[in-house]
């Protein structure tokens, strides 16, 4: 898909998600709304992945490591034909395979199980190794928040990738600087991420994770090193009254509000 | 449950035997036919005798470094992307350090990863209790998906590592470096889940595994010379806990005491006190650590000061047989 495109499935991945969220009256739809661009980028431009081949043994890897988002990585999996579109009307919906948080051996295209914080990064390294041990070709991406940076496992991974020389993965921080209760600067502020990752040995990239003609190059850039993209987003991004506001980490609009968002995602590009 | 055993080992051949050895040469005999295969370790090379891996195939040996949580889902990641990895760490510091990554990388993701405890019990017994792992047994055979293995010999060691490589997902393998006779008969193979018949007996039943199954097998001996004749099963799994063989020792037997490395809460006792109470309630006497932390001394120094000698079994057994109705 060209950029134009890969925006107007971003604005549907948006409208979709926030349906679901209205819906099921639960859900993360602020870092839905910050990292919906870079799922679209992959899933629909980067990734090399076989929709009725889920589990193929060359597919690239993609780990949504900020698993409370999931109805974001749902909602995109749905629209690149992994699951039925209609499937994500049950989100959330008793003994629905689309809990909140992502199960690998229930939905198709999820690699591992997210939820707690700190789990994806490892796991990436993981596969990220395995390539370099068989010589299989693909790559490996991961998405963190930068809440979740704060966890101590994050920075084991980032050492052992430097360590491992694993120039075939992708550790894209969606930094939409909100966590659950606050922001990072009033919590644990990691700020500048970018010196962080790079004294660790890692090629870091920063770039608008909400403008898509930067966020694809991003994800297609090949490093010598274990490569970061800090991607700088909007929590609650193209929704205004959401947009920035700590208290749409997991809020749910009402009937006003999500009228108002749904006519905003509707607005002709 | 297996077929008795005519003859057990014990009493043949006293010599010990550390079962990190038969881990080590089992781990690189499969590796040398078995391209996949991988180990992953924590700076534990030297305590996971490692070392012989480590120069025949040091591209596959994955080092991770002081770094428990990682380890645990870099090996989740290198079954993903299609290796066959053996995590490798100290038993209190990868069930303990690294259970919520054993729990949603290992478990719940169901990947096939095989988890291997060393020096699991009280194995580094003066280093004190930071180091003893007598709570992994709990922690662990909660998480669905997960067998719990504890074999009592290298014999078993060796036979448990050949079939976790060929089933299709996680396990625990808790090993020891406390020295144990050879038990089982050479050409053992490996069931998940059967216990292993090594003394019939009608009188009571004595249940253990891992460094303890020798010790309850010395105490039947006793036992015998006092008129008690005891079943003695070694009972490696823990989960899934072989109830064919606990609901015929309850009904047969009618008495069963059980003895591990392990707290006496959340072990092996008590899985198998679970299936005593759901299915034929009889008296028991679970023999563990009792709930403390274990004071200065080696393990076996240990084991014998918490009621684990052969002859204080005896007595507690045949205490157990008094309160037969």
């Amino acid at each position: 898909m060209e950029i134009n495109e890969l925006e107007r499935m971003a604005r549907a991945i948006r409208r979709r998600d926030l349906e679901a969220v209205y819906a099921a009256g639960a859900g993360h739809i602020g870092g839905e709304m910050s990292v919906i661009d870079i799922l679209t980028a992959l899933y629909f431009r980067v990734l090399k992945v076989y929709p009725d081949q889920p589990k193929h043994p060359g597919r690239d890897r993609f780990v949504l490591s900020k698993g409370h988002t999931a109805c974001a990585l749902y909602v995109t999996l749905a629209k690149r034909g992994f699951l039925p579109e209609e499937e994500i009307a049950t989100f959330l919906a008793p003994h629905s395979r689309l809990n909140g948080h992502p199960n690998c051996n229930k939905v198709p295209g999820v690699e591992t199980n997210t939820g707690p914080l700190g789990h994806g990064l490892p796991v990436a390294i993981g596969m990220a190794k395995a390539a370099k041990l068989s010589g299989a070709g693909y790559h490996t991406y991961v998405v963190t928040g930068d809440g979740e940076m704060q966890e101590g496992s994050n920075w084991e991974a980032i050492m052992a990738a430097a360590q491992f020389g694993l120039d075939n993965l992708t550790l894209v921080i969606d930094h939409n600087r909100f966590q659950q209760g606050a922001s990072l600067a009033d919590t644990n502020g990691l700020a500048p991420l970018r010196p962080r990752l790079e004294a660790f040995g890692w090629e870091v990239a920063e770039i608008n994770g909400n403008a898509m003609a930067e966020v694809v190059p991003a994800l297609e850039h090949r490093a010598s090193r274990p490569y970061c993209i800090v991607a700088h987003t909007n929590k609650g991004h193209g929704i205004s009254f959401m947009q920035d506001r700590v208290d749409w980490h997991h809020k749910v609009p009402n009937k006003d509000q999500y009228e108002i968002a749904l006519a905003e995602l509707s607005e002709a590009l | 449950m297996n077929a008795p055993l005519s003859q057990p080992k014990l009493f043949a051949t006293p010599q010990l035997f550390d079962c990190r050895d038969a881990f080590a040469e089992t781990l690189e005999a499969l590796a040398a036919t078995d391209e996949t295969v991988v180990a992953v370790c924590n700076d534990s090379v030297g305590s996971s005798k490692l070392g012989g891996f480590k120069t025949k195939f040091p591209e596959r040996l994955v080092n991770v470094g002081i770094a428990e949580q990682n380890m645990v889902g870099v090996g989740a990641g290198l079954a993903n992307g299609g290796r066959l990895p053996f995590v490798c760490a100290a038993a209190c510091f990868l069930t303990g350090r690294a259970l919520e990554q054993i729990k949603a990388d290992i478990a719940y993701s169901n990947a096939n990863v095989k988890l291997v405890g060393i020096s699991s019990g009280m194995a580094y017994g003066e280093l004190g209790p930071t180091h003893h792992s007598i709570e992994d047994f709990a922690w662990t055979r909660v998480l669905p998906n997960l067998p719990v293995i504890a074999p009592a010999d290298r014999i078993e060691t060796a036979a448990a590592i050949r079939w976790a490589a060929s089933y299709a997902g996680p396990c625990f393998l808790r090993l020891s470096r406390v020295g144990v006779p050879d038990l089982l008969p050479e050409g053992h193979v490996f069931e998940l889940g059967k216990a292993n018949l090594l003394r019939e007996g009608g009188d009571v039943t004595l249940i253990a595994n891992g460094t303890l199954t020798h010790r309850i097998l010395t105490a039947a001996k006793l036992l015998a010379e006092r008129g008690i004749e005891a079943r003695v099963l070694n009972m490696a799994t823990v989960r899934p806990i072989d109830e064919t063989a606990i609901i015929a020792a309850a009904r047969e037997t009618g008495a069963i005491l059980t003895a591990e490395e392990h707290s006496i809460f959340g072990g092996l006792g008590s899985a198998v006190a679970e299936v005593v109470v759901d299915h034929a309630p009889v008296p028991m006497k679970r023999l563990g650590v009792p709930g403390v932390f274990a004071h200065t001394g080696s393990a076996e120094m240990l084991l014998d000061e918490y009621g684990m000698t052969p002859p204080a079994i005896a007595d507690a057994a045949a205490a157990l047989v008094q309160r037969k109705g």
